[in-house]
């Protein structure tokens, strides 16, 4: 029987980047995948990044994760989105080649010391005495480890839907798994069913790309990874076009025949990518919706149409796609279908995502009920670090809300669960102002080295610019400009006011660094990325401040740790609708409680009552 | 820590009203009002920014450890009239050291610094509860009608503002329009006017008149039109022997002891196939669940379709003749003693949660002014950063939470998705 640490369910996002954390750590870990040829597929779109995303998988990269360098790699398209907004919201973006994606993915998996790849249908659990510890391989055989991270993604009693068509499916031309969801149940989980569409994939040697408008990538390209220097893909552009009103009419005569819309569906789909059949219905006045024509690949004549995903019969796809301005004589590869899937309530699980009541499980990516690669690779590499630590016996590893978009999201899933599968967006993110993808790794790297997955030559290049940050920022304490002078550049500032260093007068949104050397002949250390993280600091200092009481007060509700035994039940005076919703989310601290719906003031003071008398009847004050 | 300050209810009849300030800020708050803050009691003149005299009150400091919360504490025992509360609240909120406390704050310090114990707490938690109940109670009333429908507007509006902006970052490579501004300033200075007739005290006035609810409710036919003919001392509902005569509410103004009230005459509580009776009967159980005090007029053994709650006054109808617990409108036995049981009530909640509500309000109004103003400025020059925008209306929302309930990310992303047709 083999035996390793750690065993990862899954090659998707989520499943490799956990395999990937988790050996980083330091423990022997195991990658259970139905094929080596399917690790790092991107399953849906073409594309890494985006707003929040963008933010997640510079997140991923501080903490020495994979995505940002393998989407660097294959990226033929980069454009930094919101680029002329303010830096907090800006977020990379990258077109992908399918292929050199996933091939550099397999490289990062395949030469990563303590990873080995077992190729097998993982179908159940080895459980002893309530806890997970190993798992069975559809020939029978057993791989023992201490922890199991499961990623199904869509594969859970996953089922594909193209018009009145529908079978069991986890992927186009993949077998869904049904045993797993089986013994998921087994553990009286709160199981929802999910949905999620793709658009047909287009021949692009059958599209009229002179008819239509491109959309070229940046001219100077923001990568993902702190420790890319160049694109290394050809670049390409991407296409765009419309529906239309005939589009739209085709759409509208066959609604019947959609999966969606005929009923054979059940399952909650996202509100923001929503089927074509869905935006002619909610949006009938519209009378155009625009498609992203996106390559596959700078090698791969397939095509993308981002914006028309949707589950009609076969015939309808062909009719409507060849009713579009470009698109007259494109021929279909790969039909759009629908897929149905089961995730399991987020709730169930702990801040480390393993879950509460299977010692030893842990779950990341879809099956909690998120959407996109870069929340499951994000729920990857955590899940990753702290099976890690559960081997090692050390204490689990959270991400908190104000560090990182990650603790945003694992927070959000946790306490408020899902009622559509969950996306990023910056939105969420209450201290968005401090989050910014530019600083990622002055807010995770140091963590991520002293817990031991950050490599060495990261923490050098992270060290190194940490130092030309300071002896920047130490140069421009000492230098001292009129309000008069700074004005005087055409600044928005009284010139009557007081003078001010260098380093605050960036806090002017007008004020840049190429200002400073104006006024005096002082030269600034640093090359150009430190100057922007500077001037980036500095235009949001003021806002910091301001959260800063906000965040005290939360810090200080964190600090106020429930104990997992607790029995709210004994609480007297907790209403017992209080009383469910805290046994169902058990909460870890006072802060967490706080942020679930319908908690009161009331109930947080008997809460913080009954902790503070344990606390004082242990220490026997 | 933040230092903070609410009125620390006087109960009954004695017409004190303890302010209590505490946090760090607390003594240098108080000498703001009182240049002589005495070392550990006195009476002192109080004064407003200007020097305007606010009252005469005994002002009691604690040392860092020996007050309720554990942190340095004044108490202002101040006259308990509405307006010197009011005035005297009024001027700590607008000292920029100070916010008002939020429900069941003071006990959490207290709790957690070690000067309270759990049975306390327990006790102190359903005192709490009570005064969010009454408090949400409250603003239900007093956010009902005109001035509900424009909080219900402002609110509409912030969301659709916060939205726009959110979309053209959120969704910048989606089909969002790309110029918000216009809709937005729009949108921003609709609420701003509002609020700042709402602050300018016009509205408030108008309420201030209005004063407490009292709504008598009990099945049909039990005498409470008559009930509260006797009370106003004139014919202001019609009464008639056929039961369900009063179909729609009835409102007397009057004036307990100083204390202002409107008592609501509603439809007897029945089932009814009449649809403009039931109309009158959904009606009047909105309005009863609503009001401050219900005086339930009890028929029999028949149980209340409402539910009684704490404070509530249940008397047995029709009793012509005095008996203990018994009222008639008709003869007017036991309409003193109703009247005394009533003021008493609310003369209890009177300094409490009227005064300190109001003002609440009226600072958060004013938050949210600055705010928006930072917010609109911006927009104004052009040349904005949407996400400090998006913060500045944030707060704002976030400041009128407590006037409009609160106001999530899941609000503002269903507005966008339900608004833009998001999904390329």
């Amino acid at each position: 029987m083999k035996h390793f640490d750690v065993v990862v369910i899954g090659g998707g996002h989520a499943g490799s980047e956990a395999a990937l954390a988790a050996a980083r750590m330091g423990v022997q870990t195991a990658l259970v995948t139905l094929s080596a040829e399917t690790i790092g597929v991107m399953s849906c779109n073409p594309a890494i990044g985006g707003l929040g995303k963008g933010h997640l998988v510079r997140e991923i990269d501080a903490l020495d994760g994979a995505m940002g360098r393998v989407a660097d790699t294959a990226g033929i398209q980069f454009r930094l989105l919101n680029r002329k907004k303010g830096p907090a919201v800006q977020g990379p973006r990258a077109q992908a080649d399918r292929a050199l994606y996933r091939q550099a993915m397999q490289i990062e998996v395949t030469q990563c010391p303590n990873l080995s790849v077992v190729v097998g249908e993982a179908v159940d659990l080895v459980m002893d005495a309530g806890a997970v510890v190993g798992v069975i391989l559809a020939d029978g055989s057993e791989i023992r480890s201490e922890a199991v991270i499961l990623t199904t993604g869509t594969f859970l009693r996953g089922i594909i839907h193209i018009g009145d068509v529908s079978r069991p499916g986890g992927r186009m031309g993949e077998d869904p798994s049904v045993r797993m969801a089986e013994r998921m149940d087994s553990f009286g989980l709160n199981l929802g069913r999910l949905k999620t569409g793709t658009p047909p994939r287009l021949d692009g040697r059958t599209i009229d790309w002179a008819k239509l408008e491109r959309q070229p990538g940046d001219e100077d390209p923001t990568l993902f990874s702190f420790l890319s220097k160049s694109v290394v893909a050809p670049q390409v552009d991407c296409g765009i076009t419309h529906t239309n009103p005939q589009t739209h009419e085709i759409i509208e005569k066959n609604l019947s025949r959609s999966a969606m819309y005929g009923g054979q569906i059940d399952g909650v789909g996202p509100r923001y990518c929503p089927s074509i059949e869905d935006k002619v219905v909610r949006f009938a006045d519209k009378s155009a919706h625009q498609i992203f024509l996106e390559p596959e690949g700078a090698y791969d004549h397939t095509v993308y149409p981002n914006g028309i995903s949707t589950s009609l019969p076969i015939d309808v796809q062909e009719a409507y796609v060849k009713s579009i301005v470009g698109l007259e004589q494109t021929e279909i590869l790969q039909p759009g279908y629908a897929i149905e899937y089961d995730y399991i309530d987020p709730r169930s699980l702990k801040l480390n995502l393993e879950l509460r009541d299977v010692a030893g499980l842990f779950l990341a990516g879809q099956i909690n009920g998120t959407t996109g690669y870069e929340e499951a690779a994000a729920q990857g590499l955590v899940a990753g670090i702290n099976a890690a630590r559960r081997v090692r016996s050390l204490a689990p590893i959270y991400f908190e809300r104000r560090h990182s978009y990650i603790g945003v999201m694992i927070d959000d899933l946790i306490t408020r669960g899902v009622s559509e599968p969950y996306r990023m967006f910056t939105s969420r993110a209450e201290f968005r102002l401090s989050l910014r993808a530019d600083n990622a790794d002055q807010r995770l790297t140091s963590l991520g080295r002293e817990i031991g997955c950050v490599s060495d030559s990261r923490w050098e290049a992270y060290s190194t610019k940490m130092e030309g940050i300071s002896s920047a920022k130490a140069v421009m304490a000492e230098i001292n400009f009129s309000a008069k002078d700074i004005a005087g550049l055409g600044i928005k500032l009284s010139p009557d006011g007081p003078k001010r260093t260098a380093l605050d007068a960036l806090s002017l949104a007008d004020f840049e660094m190429p200002h400073i050397a104006k006024l005096t002949n002082t030269a600034i250390p640093g090359d150009a990325a430190i100057h922007q993280q500077i001037k980036n600091d500095a235009l949001y200092a003021n806002y910091i401040a301001r959260q800063a009481k906000d965040i005290a007060a939360m810090e200080r509700d964190e600090k106020l740790l429930i104990p997992s035994t607790i029995d709210y039940a004994v609480i007297s005076g907790l209403s017992n609708e209080l009383v469910a919703k805290l046994m169902r989310v058990r909460p870890k601290d006072i802060a967490q409680a706080g942020r679930i719906e319908g908690m009161t003031p009331a109930g947080l003071l008997l809460l913080v009552a009954w902790i503070k008398q344990r606390s004082v009847k242990k220490t026997g004050t | 820590m933040d230092t903070i300050f609410a009125l620390a209810t006087a109960q009954g009849r004695a017409g004190v009203a303890i302010v209590r300030i505490s946090g760090e800020h607390a003594f240098v708050a108080a000498s703001r009002l009182t240049n002589d803050l005495p070392k550990n009691r006195g009476v002192r003149r109080l004064v407003d920014q200007d020097g305007v005299h606010l009252d005469d009150a005994l002002v009691l400091v604690f040392q860092d450890g020996q007050s309720f919360t554990g942190e340095p504490v004044v108490e202002l025992h101040l006259h308990g009239s509405i307006a010197v509360v009011g005035a005297v609240l009024r001027v700590l909120g607008d000292d920029g050291d100070l916010r008002p406390a939020e429900a069941g704050e003071f006990t959490r310090r207290a709790l957690e610094n070690g000067k309270l114990d759990l049975a306390q707490v327990e006790g102190l938690a359903d005192l709490i509860d009570a005064e969010t109940e009454v408090q949400r109670r409250q603003a239900l009333r007093v956010l009902d009608g005109a001035l509900g429908d424009l909080a219900g507007e402002w609110r509409a509006k912030l969301l659709r503002a916060a939205a726009l902006i959110e979309a053209t970052i959120d969704f910048a490579d989606e089909d969002v329009p790309v110029d918000v501004r216009p809709e937005v300033m729009t949108l921003l200075n609709e609420v701003r006017v509002g609020l700042a007739h709402e602050v300018e005290g016009v509205a408030v006035a108008e309420r201030l008149r209005h004063g407490f609810e009292i709504a008598i409710v009990g099945p049909p036919n039990a005498g409470k039109s008559t009930l509260l003919n006797r009370l106003a001392g004139r014919d202001a509902a019609i009464t008639s022997e056929i039961a369900g005569t009063t179909r729609d509410i009835i409102e007397v103004r009057m004036d307990l002891d100083g204390i202002p009230v409107t008592i609501l005459d509603t439809a007897g509580l029945r089932e009814s196939t009449d649809i403009v009776e039931t109309l009158g009967i959904e009606k009047a159980v909105m309005r009863a669940e609503r009001a401050d005090l219900r005086v339930f007029l009890k028929m029999g053994d028949e149980q209340p379709i409402l539910s009684i709650e704490k404070d509530d006054i249940v008397l047995i109808a029709k009793s012509d003749v005095s008996v203990a617990g018994g009222v008639s409108g008709k003869t007017g036995a036991g309409v003193d003693a109703l009247v005394y049981q009533m003021t008493t009530l609310l003369r209890a909640r009177v300094a409490t949660v009227g005064v300190a509500m109001r003002e609440r309000h009226r600072l958060a109004m004013l938050r949210s002014i600055d705010f928006i103003d930072v917010a609109y400025s911006s927009l104004e020059m052009g040349d904005f950063m949407e996400d400090l925008v998006a913060e500045e209306m944030r707060s704002a929302t976030r400041a009128i939470d407590s006037l409009l309930g609160r106001v999530d990310v899941e609000d503002i992303l269903g507005e966008i998705f339900s608004s833009f047709c998001i999904g390329k």
